[in-house]
């Protein structure tokens, strides 16, 4: 019969492949084709380069709401609201002094939705923060920092240490008295160090202090130099570090065997309900295996896809109600309150408080103690301190379910408790009767450095963990103890680092009661 | 040599280091080496060898309603002058502990960053501050004093006119 048929002319078929070309056009781009059966649902996954991070099928326990609240995700999405106001406010922004105030005040009175970004861009920052934190606890309440999931946990303190990073380097860029004051104490916190080679005299020959303050500000005073490095920073440097650890922290998901879940979560599941992809629609007819290449044991050998279902739309719809949520809570935070922004620097006139981003005046609180322990020491003690928990905690008991391992729920209340009172009690010690240097003018600064309310903190919470280690006979326990003392700690100096201190960082019991100056 | 060389060597009797297997590592090495050198290249740049700091001496009137214990801080410098029977002194008002500037009470000196005290000869007498205030150098120069800001002399120094 065809043979019959009259061939087609040239033009024609021309002007057929030209009205079919957006079509065409389409299906070379994405060649999977509408997910509608499994086949074509995994498809969509791994053909894109953007999705294929995920694996094709995702375990029901990992998309239950109480697994992890989707708090990395969160914490994702505001970066990435970060990344895309932040290359907005680039198009304006000057780092240069004086130039960089203008630009900034530009960007809030004259650019067309300048402020509104500006806005995002801050509150963005804050979310961000606040997500990082919480799923850092997310993660370990769940207990899901064990084996094989040890490397990362220790990632992501470094996403912890960048985020923190970005937030400080960007607090500068304004050039205002808030950004000038802060990065003059915090260039001072890096040379801290000198607090402890002054008083064993030997800052003369080893000067780390000194080296890292002059590197953060590339002179001896906070000036053209030190915005131009920030700058750097803030667009550069520490958004490539944070790019390049979310790509190993996301890839190291994939390779641990995904979100960490219960041995019996297949039985505290249940059967799936009825409006889920069912596990398999078509039954597989071939498995492929790299067991020929692969050694040891991996989190897929001896399990097979049961309880698992399509990434797409399973997975990918949460994570987009979660995104949805943020950008939502971002845009909401920026209609109603606008970031900062105070008359310009003034190196001759302080700040009276002078006073950091809200995340970093527990910080500060400490630093109001003793420069180095509280600027580089007891940072570095917590750090180690958590970076260690992986690797002290090799117990099994309790891995993926909330609060798990002995003591469960009522440990940590309890802990949290002895935090709050423990935090407190040294605070309003310190706030009532002074410290140290009020009570012997004449001691040696070391010993201040030593024993401050931020070391006497630190002992008394090691302690406390210690014997909840003997008591329960699980490092566990004391690990419990030990990160829901310093998430208190950190509430506590928080709180009195915001709310409670005033001008000279006296001790206020509301800013109303501030004097005039 | 005590063993007779084989004609050809095998799996079973390998040379010691194999003369391929050296060229590889030693290029191996020298391109860890060359890598190295890069880096510390590079990790040299950020700190210049002359630091854009503006300078530290500087030329000061005083004015002549200055009286005793009286601080005069000449503007944009971070340095307290004083005038007394003994002579002229000057004390950084660069607080010892975190940087912020401090200021001249009738007590003394007050941060307002964190709340360290000074007594009016700089000794810290309350918070966090490490070190006292530093002494600077003062030198008259006719009817007016040059003060150094970089360097430090020890407390009680004043310069006669």
């Amino acid at each position: 019969m065809t043979a019959h048929l009259p061939e087609p002319s040239a033009l024609r078929v021309f002007l057929g492949n030209l009205r079919s070309a957006p079509r065409q056009i389409w299906r070379a781009a994405f060649r999977g084709g509408r997910p509608t059966t499994d086949r074509s649902r995994s498809l969509f996954i791994f053909n894109s380069v953007f999705l294929h991070v995920h694996a094709v099928r995702t375990h029901r326990w990992s998309l239950r709401w109480t697994t992890t609240m989707g708090l990395g995700i969160a914490a994702t999405a505001a970066f990435l609201i970060t990344l895309v106001t932040g290359v907005l406010l680039m198009f304006y922004y000057k780092p240069y002094p004086d130039v960089a105030y203008d630009s900034i005040k530009d960007i809030h009175f004259i650019v067309p939705t300048g402020r509104f970004i500006r806005n995002i861009h801050r509150w963005a920052a804050n979310v961000m923060v606040v997500t990082v934190l919480l799923h850092m606890a997310r993660t370990f309440y769940t207990a899901a920092y064990r084996r094989p999931r040890e490397f990362n946990w220790l990632v992501g303190l470094g996403l912890l240490v960048v985020t923190l990073g970005l937030s400080f380097t960007g607090y500068l860029l304004p050039w205002d008295q808030l950004a000038y004051w802060a990065i003059t104490i915090g260039a001072n916190i890096a040379q801290s160090p000198r607090e402890v080679t002054d008083a064993m005299g030997i800052t003369e020959h080893f000067d780390p202090g000194g080296f890292q303050r002059q590197l953060l500000l590339g002179s001896d005073v906070v000036g053209e130099e030190s915005l131009i490095r920030f700058y750097l920073l803030h667009v550069m440097i520490l958004p490539l570090m944070l790019v390049g650890l979310l790509a190993v922290h996301f890839w190291r998901i994939r390779k641990d065997g995904g979100i960490t879940r219960p041995a019996d979560a297949d039985a505290r599941l249940g059967p799936p309900p009825p409006d889920t992809y069912p596990v398999f629609t078509e039954e597989p007819a071939k498995t492929y295996h790299l067991a020929a290449i692969v050694r040891g044991r991996t989190p897929a050998v001896g399990r097979g896809p049961e309880n698992t279902v399509p990434s797409m739309p399973h997975l990918l719809y949460a994570e987009l109600g979660v995104v949805m949520v943020t950008v939502f809570v971002c845009l909401g935070l920026a209609i109603l309150s606008n970031a900062p922004l105070k008359e310009l620097a003034n190196p001759s006139v302080p700040e009276n408080p002078a006073k950091a981003p809200w995340y970093f005046l527990g910080l500060q609180e400490l630093v109001s103690f003793s420069a180095f322990m509280g600027g580089t020491g007891i940072p570095a003690i917590v750090l180690i301190g958590l970076g260690l928990i992986p690797f002290l905690d090799r117990e099994e008991r309790g891995t993926g379910a909330w609060f798990g391992g002995p003591g469960g729920w009522s440990l940590v209340w309890r802990s949290a408790l002895v935090g709050l009172t423990v935090c407190v009690a040294v605070e309003a010690c310190a706030i009532r009767f002074g410290w140290l240097r009020e009570w012997f003018p004449h001691i040696p600064q070391l010993v201040i450095t030593c024993v401050n309310p931020g070391t006497v903190l630190v002992v008394l919470y090691s302690a406390y963990s210690l014997w909840l280690v003997r008591r329960y006979n699980s490092a566990r326990a004391g690990a419990i103890g030990l990160f829901t003392c310093a998430v208190c700690g950190f509430i506590v100096l928080t709180v009195i680092g915001t709310h409670f201190r005033g001008p000279n960082w006296s001790f206020y019991w509301s800013p109303s009661q501030w004097p005039m100056h | 040599m005590s063993q007779p060389s084989a004609s050809h060597s095998s799996r079973l009797d390998p040379e010691p280091v194999a003369r391929r297997d050296f060229l590889g590592l030693a290029s191996l090495a020298a391109a860890a080496a060359a890598m190295l050198f890069a880096l510390i290249g590079m990790l040299r740049l950020p700190r210049a060898a002359v630091l854009s700091s503006p300078s530290k001496k500087f030329r000061v009137a005083l004015p002549e309603s200055l009286t005793p214990g009286q601080a005069f801080v000449p503007p944009g410098r971070s340095v307290a002058l004083f005038r007394d029977a003994e002579g002229v002194y000057a004390i950084s008002t660069i607080c010892t502990h975190l940087g912020c500037l401090v200021k001249s009470t009738s007590e003394g000196f007050e941060c307002p960053c964190h709340g360290s005290r000074f007594a009016p000869d700089g000794t810290v007498t309350k918070g966090p501050a490490p070190l006292p205030l530093a002494w600077h150098k003062v030198m008259v120069s006719g009817e007016t004093w040059v003060v150094d800001e970089e360097v430090t002399v020890p407390p009680g120094t004043k310069e006669k006119l």
